[in-house]
């Protein structure tokens, strides 16, 4: 008896859409990503519209959790916009992470590049911020369109985030 | 738990295989269960092997990749190499340990 270290993941696909650029939202693409790699798993993320700060290098590290819109912090809306408690709630979810033992968003992208994950661009986004890919995490592939990531994952299962 | 025989001996196993007494395993067993899976263990497999050990009994919990890298001192992309596709557990089962519980 062992083990099933096996070959039906062979051919598995992953491809994970990220468009959202919050701190909250940056980390389930990251840790299914991560997740998906360690099984054997083929996987790509496409970073797209506000999902592009995940992988801008001035904003990579300053992403934000804010309370303001978001019920499941349990809190009194108003409390969330008085000033600085962007800043509070962000310092807080980022001492929750690190305490689990989870890495920041560089560190992360680090982690699945290292693990033989593909890091995709937006074309559109970059064209609307006007970024180019010196302006990116060096992780990054290249910068692609809708139809290249399309084409890309073919026969791949998606997640949109 | 299942009881199997591996390399002659008595082994307590889960219901995937990996192993669950901590002091059935020694290090030529786990050639053994290396080159079950396909691996031919070298020192640098070992480095990965003896942590994964020791912060077991340390700690009381499998080593997820993430700490392996960062405490350990492996890179993930050589863990990548060492044990292909699913390192983690790869690792694990080398070791005689369960398999990591942590998400990261």
């Amino acid at each position: 008896m062992m083990p099933d270290f096996g070959g039906d993941q062979a051919g598995r696909k992953l491809a994970i859409i990220c468009s959202k650029g919050t701190l909250d939202m940056a980390y389930p693409g990251l840790v299914l990503a991560n997740a998906a790699l360690g099984e054997g798993v083929e996987t790509h993320l496409f970073f797209t519209f506000w999902g592009f700060d995940m992988i801008t290098k001035s904003r990579m590290a300053q992403l934000k959790f804010t309370m303001l819109g978001n019920t499941a912090t349990h809190m009194p809306q108003g409390l969330g916009g008085l000033p600085g408690m962007t800043a509070v709630a962000t310092r807080q979810m980022k001492k929750q992470i690190a305490g689990v033992g989870v890495p920041d968003v560089p560190d992360f992208l680090d982690q699945i590049v290292a693990s033989g994950g593909h890091l995709w661009a937006c074309r559109m986004s970059a064209d609307m911020m006007h970024l180019n890919k010196e302006d990116l995490f060096e992780g990054v592939e290249d910068i692609i369109n809708a139809s290249d990531f399309i084409e890309k994952t073919e026969g791949a299962q998606l997640l949109f985030i | 738990m299942p009881l199997t025989t591996i390399a002659g001996r008595r082994i307590h196993v889960d219901d995937e295989g990996f192993l669950t007494t901590y002091d059935e395993w020694d290090s030529d067993l786990a050639a053994y269960l290396a080159e079950r899976i396909g691996i031919q263990l070298t020192d640098e497999h070992w480095k990965a092997i003896t942590f994964l050990r020791q912060d077991y009994a340390e700690h009381g919990e499998t080593a997820t990749l993430r700490r392996v890298s960062t405490a350990g001192g492996v890179p993930t992309k050589q863990l990548f190499v060492l044990f292909p596709k699913k390192p983690a557990k790869k690792m694990a089962y080398i070791a005689g340990l369960p398999k990591p519980h942590g998400c990261v």
